[in-house]
């Protein structure tokens, strides 16, 4: 059936970009925790985090190389994940 | 691998041994072999379940105190429900049938994971005894019913954690068997059986596994925290230490709707199964059912809050899911549709595993409909709580999978014992089970409208002449199914050999010897035709090549 491996080889410096970026981002986060950005604040620390994660997922993961079948099961997990906040924030919201 | 295909014939799994004595079992990674440890452990756990019922049943003949106290009848539902539900239905089907049956329907040798699988054993039977042994320890047994809501179950004295991280662990059980069918369709298929051949069980067992993966985790993490604010007084969901006691609830049926999929589904696909077979017919509306499993596993996530419709949640989420939960009943409804179509104009041969699905179609029905009732919100107010939720879950989850299991091993236990059981005896236990259990949860959608709450020891007066008729019915149940379990052991010492394929069936597990050969082919099949093709019935007799 399909290949049994998928011989991609990331050069090491990329590693180290993603890497790179992992840790600024990650004292960005930690900055702007001093900064008072009222009710957005949860939602930006979100974002920042969202960021840093589709780039461990792609990069350290490898999903961006391989078979696209494991990027439909990474958006079923992701999608169902976020129907699930929606519909409960219909509870949540309209207390 | 692969060299033993000279001799003359293989060795069938059962004779197989790669072990010395009881090792060879519990240390076989034989797809096989371990789907009969789950058959054995899960039976064993059934039986201890009915009992609980049983006593249960007894408590209710009288108005007042009959045979228990308060305290023990609420540790009895809450351990028969733990039990029925965590260790026996929520489990079953798949990982008895589904590890037996899913790699030779696909034409595999085994399971993608075999060490896993096994692994996987070990995990329930673990999570099996955190539950049980929170009976013989200080504190006494769990009484916060099966679904655990707080605040009552970081309140109680009574063992708690320990049946939770019972259900933490089963819980690991269910994800990696989940895992384990998932990557076995992808990638051990063999040549030629493209998605769309695979028999509509596989497909059943694949739309669960996905549930078993995506939402179990929900309902683990729902566990620890609850575990963790018990210990450590954390204020997470009770409102006493500043928590939200409905964020439980919509976390544990986030996880336990879902759930009832996982019970029903690879019912529904042995149904598929069956209704072919002994229709002679090629099932009505293939892709539709498969889609229908996809369907069902997908709108099953977005339906949960029907079990809060009257927990103080908002009137938005009440409409909302009270509109969700309309939208399930379509595809199952397809379903039932296209099994009646599939029967209709078949050459029907009225054996025994087909009575119980005639018998699981009847009640599973009402079990279905009566599930509207529930989900619009101005019925649901009147009965939620009451014996009717009690009646409609039994008619879905007994009526419903655990008679369709019972069909699956009178199905496939020639084929997984190579032994015969007597059809005489095997139909005569079904109509004790039909009218039994009728007698024991119709009376309770009367109770409950009548109402007569759930989870209670004791009732109004009033209620007594139906709570005796639905005791005298658990009694007839339960001789229906010793009359068909004494049946099967029966024939598993005595019973005459069995052929390769008794029924007729026209899936590959019928190509091969009763009992399978310990690596199930001995040359790996090139499938050319759809799973239900009788066109050519006697030439798959003789295996197809
Ligand atoms: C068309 C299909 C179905 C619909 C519309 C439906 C709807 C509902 C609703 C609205 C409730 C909540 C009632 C209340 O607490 O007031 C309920 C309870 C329940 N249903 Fe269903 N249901 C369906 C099928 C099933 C199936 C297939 C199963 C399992 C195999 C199942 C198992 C349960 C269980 C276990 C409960 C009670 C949980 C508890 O409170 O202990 N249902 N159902
Ligand atoms: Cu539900």
């Amino acid at each position: 059936m399909e290949k049994e491996h998928n011989t991609h080889l990331i050069p090491y410096g990329t590693y180290v970009l993603v890497w790179i970026s992992l840790v600024s981002l990650t004292v960005l986060t930690v900055t702007m925790a001093g900064v008072d950005f009222g009710r957005i604040a949860l939602f930006l620390a979100l974002l920042i985090a969202a960021v840093k994660s589709t780039l461990v997922i792609n990069y350290f993961m490898h999903i961006k190389f391989d078979d696209a079948i494991f990027r439909v099961f990474l958006f079923v997990a992701l999608a169902t994940l976020a129907s699930i906040f929606i519909l409960t924030s219909t509870d949540i919201f309209f207390r | 691998m692969g060299s033993a295909t000279l001799i003359e014939k293989a060795e069938n799994y059962l004779e197989y041994k790669a072990h010395k004595g009881i090792f060879a079992w519990l240390l076989s990674t034989d797809h096989k072999r371990i789907g009969l440890l789950y058959l054995i452990a899960m039976i064993s756990f059934l039986w201890v379940g009915i009992t609980l019922g049983f006593i249960m049943k007894l408590e209710m003949l009288t108005p007042d105190k009959t045979i228990v106290d308060a305290q023990t009848y609420n540790a009895l539902f809450t351990l028969h429900g733990v039990i029925m539900i965590f260790l026996f239905i929520i489990p079953g089907i798949p990982a008895i049938f589904g590890n037996f049956f899913l790699p030779i329907q696909i034409g595999a040798r085994d399971v993608a994971f075999p060490r896993l699988n096994l692994f996987s054993w070990y995990l329930y039977i673990t999570g099996g005894l955190f539950a049980i042994a929170s009976l013989f320890l200080q504190g006494g047994p769990i009484d916060t019913g099966w679904t655990f809501y707080v605040p009552y179950s970081i309140r109680t004295t009574t063992n708690v954690i320990l049946p939770l991280l019972g259900a933490f662990i089963l819980g690991f059980s269910s994800i990696l068997t989940g895992l384990n069918f998932i990557t076995t369709v992808h990638r051990l298929r063999a040549p030629g059986m493209t998605f769309f051949r695979l028999p509509l069980f596989v497909w059943a067992l694949y739309a669960t596994a996905w549930i078993q993966v995506v939402a179990t985790p929900v309902v683990g993490i729902t566990i620890l925290l609850v575990v963790i604010e018990r210990v450590l007084h954390i204020g997470i969901f009770d409102p006493a230490l500043g928590g939200d006691p409905l964020l439980f609830q919509h976390l544990f049926w986030i996880y336990s709707h879902p759930a009832v999929y996982i019970m029903i589904l690879p019912a529904m696909g042995v149904v598929s199964e069956i209704i072919p077979t002994f229709a002679r017919r090629t099932i009505f509306g293939y892709k539709v059912i498969a889609f229908s499993s996809l369907a069902i596993a997908l709108i099953g996530y977005f339906v949960w809050a029907h079990h809060m419709f009257t927990s103080g949640m908002s009137d938005t989420a009440r409409m909302v899911f009270s509109l969700l939960t309309f939208l399930v009943a379509v595809p199952s409804g397809v379903k039932v549709f296209n099994w009646v179509a599939t029967l209709y104009k078949g050459s029907i041969e009225l054996r025994a595993p087909l009575i119980y699905v005639m018998m699981f179609i009847f009640l599973f029905s009402i079990g279905g409909l009566t599930g509207l009732v529930l989900g619009s919100l101005a019925t649901d107010i009147h009965v939620t709580d009451t014996y009717f939720v009690v009646a409609h879950f039994h008619y879905v989850m007994f009526g419903g999978t655990a008679i369709i299991l019972f069909a699956a091993l009178h199905y496939w236990f020639p084929k997984m014992f190579g032994k015969m059981y007597n059809e005489k005896l095997a139909i005569a236990a079904t109509p004790f089970i039909f009218v039994g259990f009728n007698l024991l949860y119709f009376t309770m959608f009367i109770l409950g409208y009548l109402g007569m709450p759930r989870r209670y020891w004791s009732y109004l007066p009033e209620y007594q002449t139906l709570h005796i008729i639905s005791t005298v019915g658990s009694w007839v149940l339960i001789l229906g199914l010793i009359i068909m379990f004494a049946n099967l052991i029966y024939a598993l010492f005595k019973g005459k050999p069995a052929e390769a394929n008794p029924w007729g069936g026209v899936t590959l597990e019928w190509t091969i010897p009763s009992p399978p050969p310990h690596e199930n082919f001995d040359k790996i099949p090139n499938v050319t035709n759809g799973p239900y093709d009788f066109s050519h019935i006697n030439e798959t007799k003789d295996g197809k090549s």
